[in-house]
C-alpha cells in the first residue's frame, strides 16, 4: 500500500513537472506574440510582424509538446487516481471538461490558422486568430487552476453518505477565493518565463552580432515585459497568495515559512536556514523579527501558529522540500526584480545593448524562471499534503485500488525514457529555429 | 439527463474517430503503400495539418466522461491501466512522427519519423478496436475469484492477455481472439477511411491505386464483419436482444451496412467526397451499433456477483449534470463552429500549402 502511493505520487509529480515546462511558455508567449502583432497593425513596420511569426514557430513546437504531455495528465486522473476521480469527478470533472471544450479547441484550431492563414485572411483577421490563441491558452490555465483551487480549498460541494462529493453550487467553483490570486500569480509567472526567453534570444543575437535589429527588439520587449511581470508576481499577487495560505492552510504556511515553534507575539521572517527535522529547529538561521506578522496581517505583534501547534497527521509530509521550494521561489523572484530592474534602468539610459556582462547574464538566466515556476508548484502541491482535497480527502485514499505498484513503476520508467527523448528533440528543434532566426529585414 | 450526456459523449467520441480516424488511416496507408518521397510528404501533411485539432475531441471526450460518469471513468481507466498507458505512448510517437519529419531534410531522419508515424497509427487503430471489443465483451468487475469480490464491485484490473487468449475465461484479458477480430476490423475501416481522405485531400500519385486498395480492403472487411458477428453470437447468444426488443435500433447497423455496400462501388462514384462519406458511415455505424447492442449497460460484468456498469449507476449527480448542460450546449456549438471554420479555410487539396517550416 505505502509503495503504491509512493509510485503514484512520483509518476504524477514527474509527468506534471515535465508537462508544465511547456504551458508556462505557451501562455506567456501567446500574449507577447499578440503584442508584436498589435504593434505591427499600428505602425506597419515589417519587423514586428516577422517577430510575431518567428515566435509563433517556437510557440508551435512548444504547443505540440504541451499537447502530447497534457493528454497523459488527463488520463492519469483515471488511471492512477481512480478513487479520487470516482469521488470528486462530479466536481472537478466540470472544470476539466470545460477546459477541454472551450480552451483547447480555441487554441489548437486557431493556432493552425495563425500559422498557415496569413495570406488568406488579411492582417486584421490574422491578429484576431492570434488573439484567440492567446485567449485559449489563458482559458486553459484558468480552468485548470479552478480545478486545482478546488483541491486546495474545496467549496460548493456536498458529501453523500457513501463518501462521494457532489456539486451543490456551480458558480462557487469560480468564486473560490483561492482561484483569482493563484490565477493572476501563475499568469504573471508564466509571463516572466516568456519574457526571459524573448530577452535571452535577443541578447544572444546581439552578442553573436547576428540579426542585430531583431536582437534589440527582442531584448527591449523582453526586459519591459520581464520587469513588469517580476514586480507583479511578488506584489500584489505573491503576497496575496501567501495571505491565502496563512488563512486557509495554516499548517502548510508554518511549514513553508519554517516556523517550528509558535512565538508568543510577532513572528520573524526567515531569510536563510536549513530545517532540522530531528531537533525540530532551523540550523544557521538568519531571520528578521516581526516582519512575517506584518507582511501577513499588517500587524507587527500578530501571533502566527508554528508547526508545534498542529498534529503530525495534519502537517505536510515533506517539510524540508516544502520549505526549500518556497525559499527558492521567493529568492529567485527577488533576483528577477533585481536583474530586470537593472536592465530596465540601462534600457532607459540607452546603454543596455552595450553592457556585455548584463547581456551574458540575461542570456544564461533562462532556466531560472522555469525553476521558479516549478518550485512554486511544489510549494502548492507539497503544501496540500497529506490531503488530496484539503482537509477532506487524504492522498492515500485517492489512488487506484487495483493498479499494483509494479505496474506503476513500469509505466513511470516508460514515461521517463520517452520524455527524455522528447526533451532532447525539443531542444534541437528550438535551437534550430533560433539559429535560423527571423526573416532579415527588407530595406 | 444521464441519457442526454451519454448521447453527447458518444457523439464526441464518434466525431473523434471520424476525424482522427482519417489520420490514423493515412498513417496505415503511408506505412504500406507510399513509396515515393513526394507521396510520403503529402500524406504526412494531410494528417499533420489536422491531427492536433482532431485530438482535441479525445480530450473533450475524456473531460466530459470524467464529469458525467465519474465512476465509469475511474473504473475503466484504472482497469485498463496498461493498454491505456501504451496508447498514450503511441499517441506521443505518432505526434512526433508528424511534427518532426519535416524539420530536417536528411533521408534517415525522415525514415525514422515515417516509421514512427506509420507504426504507431497502425497500432493505435488496432488498440482502439480492441478497446471497443473489450467494452462489448465485458470484464470481471470486482475481480471476482471463487464467487468473492476482491475489490469494490466497480473496480477491476485486466491483464494484457491470459494464457488461452479466450474471451470465455472468467477473467478475460485485454487481448483475446474476439477483441483481436474487432481490432482488425478497426484497422481495416480506418485504413479505408484514411485512403479516402488521401484521395480527397491530395494529388498524390497513388490516388488511383488507392481506390483499388479500398475495394480489396472492403472485401476483407465484409468477411471480418461476418466472422465477428458469428463469433459474437457464439460467445453471447443474447447479444442482439436489444435490437429484437427495440427494432428501431436497427438503424445503426444499417448505417454500417450502407457504408460497406456503398464502398464496393467506389470506382463509379463521381466525387471523392462521396467515398469519404461512405467510410464515415462505417465508423458511425460501427460505433453506434456496438453501443446500442449494450445500452443502457456501458461495461458488462462477466461474473454473476457484481452488476454491470450502466449509465445510471455510474453517473454524477443530477444537479451537476444539469448545470453542465448549460455550458455544454454553448461549448458543443462552439466546437462545431471552430471545426467548420477550420475545415473551410483549409479546404481543397493541400499539396501546395505551406507546412509552416
Ligand atoms: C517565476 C515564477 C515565480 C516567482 C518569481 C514567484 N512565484 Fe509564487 N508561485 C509561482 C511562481 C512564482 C507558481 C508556480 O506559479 C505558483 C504555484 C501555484 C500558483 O498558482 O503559482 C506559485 C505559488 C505561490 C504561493 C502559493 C502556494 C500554495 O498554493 O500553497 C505563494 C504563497 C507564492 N507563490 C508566493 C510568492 C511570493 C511571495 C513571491 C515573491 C517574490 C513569489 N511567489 C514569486
Ligand atoms: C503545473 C504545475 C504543477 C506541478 C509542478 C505539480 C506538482 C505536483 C507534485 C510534485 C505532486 C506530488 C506531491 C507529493 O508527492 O507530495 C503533485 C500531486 C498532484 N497534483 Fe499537482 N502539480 C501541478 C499542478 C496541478 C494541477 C493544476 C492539478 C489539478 C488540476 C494537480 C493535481 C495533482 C494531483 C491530483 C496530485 C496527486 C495527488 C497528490 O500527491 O497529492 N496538480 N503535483
Ligand atoms: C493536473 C494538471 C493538468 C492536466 C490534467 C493538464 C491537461 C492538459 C491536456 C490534456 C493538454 C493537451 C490539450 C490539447 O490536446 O490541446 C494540456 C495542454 C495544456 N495545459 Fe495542461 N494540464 C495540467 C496542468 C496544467 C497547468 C497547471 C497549466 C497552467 C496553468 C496547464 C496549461 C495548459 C495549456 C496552456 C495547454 C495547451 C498546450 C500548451 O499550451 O502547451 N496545464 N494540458
Amino acid at each position: 500500500m505505502e509503495d503504491m502511493i509512493f509510485y503514484d505520487r512520483l509518476q504524477f509529480a514527474f509527468t506534471i513537472t515535465f508537462h508544465y515546462i511547456f504551458p508556462q511558455l505557451t501562455m506567456g508567449l501567446s500574449l507577447m506574440i499578440v503584442y508584436f502583432k498589435w504593434k505591427f497593425l499600428r505602425n506597419k513596420i515589417e519587423k514586428y510582424n516577422n517577430a510575431a511569426k518567428f515566435f509563433m514557430k517556437i510557440f508551435a513546437v512548444n504547443f505540440t509538446m504541451g499537447v502530447i504531455t497534457g493528454i497523459p495528465m488527463e488520463f492519469q486522473f483515471g488511471t492512477n487516481w481512480a478513487k479520487f476521480s470516482e469521488l470528486t469527478g462530479g466536481i472537478i470533472g466540470q472544470t476539466l471538461a470545460m477546459e477541454g471544450t472551450f480552451s483547447f479547441f480555441l487554441e489548437s484550431s486557431f493556432l493552425a490558422l495563425f500559422i498557415f492563414g496569413e495570406k488568406l485572411m488579411g492582417q486584421k483577421l490574422h491578429f484576431l486568430t492570434g488573439f484567440l490563441v492567446f485567449l485559449g491558452s489563458w482559458g486553459s490555465g484558468y480552468f485548470i487552476l479552478a480545478t486545482n483551487a478546488w483541491m486546495q480549498h474545496p467549496v460548493g460541494y456536498e458529501i453523500l453518505d457513501n463518501g462521494t462529493y457532489v456539486l451543490e453550487n456551480f458558480s462557487a467553483l469560480f468564486k473560490n477565493p483561492w482561484l483569482l490570486p493563484t490565477f493572476l500569480h501563475n499568469q504573471m509567472a508564466s509571463l516572466i518565463t516568456s519574457a526571459f526567453v524573448v530577452a535571452s534570444i535577443g541578447a544572444f543575437y546581439i552578442l553573436r552580432n547576428k540579426n542585430k535589429e531583431y536582437g534589440k527588439l527582442f531584448l527591449k520587449t523582453g526586459v519591459v515585459f520581464g520587469f513588469t511581470a517580476s514586480v507583479l508576481v511578488a506584489f500584489p499577487t505573491g503576497d496575496w497568495n501567501a495571505k491565502n495560505v496563512a488563512k486557509y492552510q495554516p499548517a502548510s504556511f508554518a511549514a513553508m515559512e519554517g516556523i517550528f515553534e509558535t512565538e508568543p507575539k510577532g513572528a520573524e521572517i526567515v531569510l536563510i536556514g536549513q530545517p532540522n527535522m530531528v531537533e525540530k529547529k532551523l540550523d544557521n538561521k538568519i531571520a528578521v523579527p516581526n516582519i512575517l506578522s506584518f507582511l501577513t496581517y499588517q500587524e507587527w505583534d500578530r501571533q502566527i501558529l508554528g508547526m508545534d501547534k498542529f498534529k503530525k497527521e495534519e502537517l505536510p509530509d515533506n517539510i524540508p522540500a516544502l520549505y526549500y521550494a518556497y525559499h527558492i521561489m521567493v529568492g529567485l523572484g527577488t533576483i528577477f526584480i533585481g536583474i530586470m530592474g537593472l536592465s530596465a534602468f540601462f534600457l532607459w539610459r540607452k546603454k543596455l545593448y552595450t553592457i556585455k556582462p548584463l547581456l551574458w547574464g540575461i542570456m544564461f538566466l533562462v532556466p531560472f524562471p522555469y525553476i521558479a515556476n516549478l518550485t512554486g508548484w511544489y510549494v502548492a502541491e507539497l503544501g496540500r499534503q497529506p490531503y488530496l482535497v484539503y482537509g477532506l480527502l487524504k492522498t492515500s485514499d485517492g489512488i487506484s485500488p487495483t493498479v499494483s505498484s509494479g505496474n506503476t513503476l513500469f509505466t513511470l520508467l516508460g514515461f521517463v525514457a520517452l520524455y527524455m527523448l522528447l526533451g532532447l528533440l525539443f531542444l534541437v528543434l528550438v535551437g534550430k529555429t533560433i539559429h535560423q532566426g527571423p526573416k532579415p529585414q527588407k530595406h | 439527463m444521464e441519457l442526454f450526456w451519454y448521447i453527447i459523449i458518444a457523439t464526441i467520441l464518434t466525431v473523434f474517430f471520424i476525424l482522427d480516424g482519417y489520420d490514423f488511416g493515412a498513417g496505415i496507408i503511408h506505412l504500406f503503400f507510399a513509396k515515393k518521397e513526394k507521396d510520403k510528404e503529402v500524406i504526412t501533411k494531410s494528417a499533420g495539418l489536422f491531427w492536433d485539432s482532431n485530438e482535441v475531441w479525445l480530450v473533450a471526450a475524456g473531460g466530459t466522461l470524467f464529469m458525467a460518469f465519474p465512476t465509469f471513468y475511474a473504473s475503466v481507466f484504472s482497469g485498463f491501466y496498461l493498454p491505456l498507458i501504451i496508447v498514450l505512448w503511441l499517441i506521443i510517437f505518432r505526434a512526433m512522427g508528424l511534427e518532426f519529419r519535416g524539420q530536417f531534410s536528411y533521408q534517415m531522419w525522415k525514415d525514422i519519423w515515417d516509421k514512427s508515424f506509420g507504426i504507431s497509427s497502425l497500432l493505435l487503430a488496432f488498440f482502439f478496436g480492441v478497446a471497443l471489443g473489450n467494452i462489448v465483451r465485458g470484464v470481471n468487475l470486482g475481480a471476482v475469484e471463487n464467487g468473492v469480490s476482491v475489490h469494490e464491485g466497480h473496480f477491476f484490473f485486466l491483464p494484457l492477455w491470459n494464457s488461452d487468449f479466450s474471451p470465455l475465461n472468467e477473467t478475460p484479458g485485454v487481448i483475446d481472439w474476439f477483441t483481436i477480430i474487432i481490432g482488425l476490423i478497426s484497422v481495416v475501416v480506418l485504413a479505408i477511411h484514411g485512403a479516402n481522405w488521401i484521395v480527397l485531400k491530395t494529388k498524390s500519385s497513388i490516388n488511383e491505386k488507392l481506390k483499388t486498395i479500398v475495394f480489396r480492403l472492403n472485401i476483407v472487411l465484409l468477411l471480418l464483419t461476418i466472422l465477428s458477428v458469428i463469433v459474437w453470437l457464439n460467445i453471447n447468444p443474447n447479444a442482439f436482444s436489444n435490437f429484437v426488443e427495440r427494432p428501431y435500433l436497427f438503424v445503426f447497423p444499417l448505417v454500417y451496412l450502407s457504408g460497406l455496400i456503398g464502398l464496393f462501388f467506389i470506382k463509379r462514384l463521381e466525387k471523392d467526397i462521396y467515398s469519404f462519406i461512405l467510410s464515415t458511415l462505417l465508423i458511425i455505424g460501427g460505433i453506434t451499433a456496438s453501443l446500442a447492442s449494450l445500452f443502457p449497460v456501458i461495461l458488462p460484468s462477466t461474473n454473476n456477483v457484481n452488476e454491470s456498469l450502466t449509465i445510471y449507476n455510474t453517473a454524477a449527480s443530477e444537479y451537476g449534470l444539469s448545470v453542465a448542460l448549460n455550458w455544454g450546449i454553448i461549448g458543443f456549438i462552439l466546437l462545431f463552429v471552430y471545426m467548420i471554420i477550420q475545415k473551410r479555410l483549409m479546404g481543397g487539396k493541400i499539396d501546395d500549402m505551406d507546412y509552416g517550416h
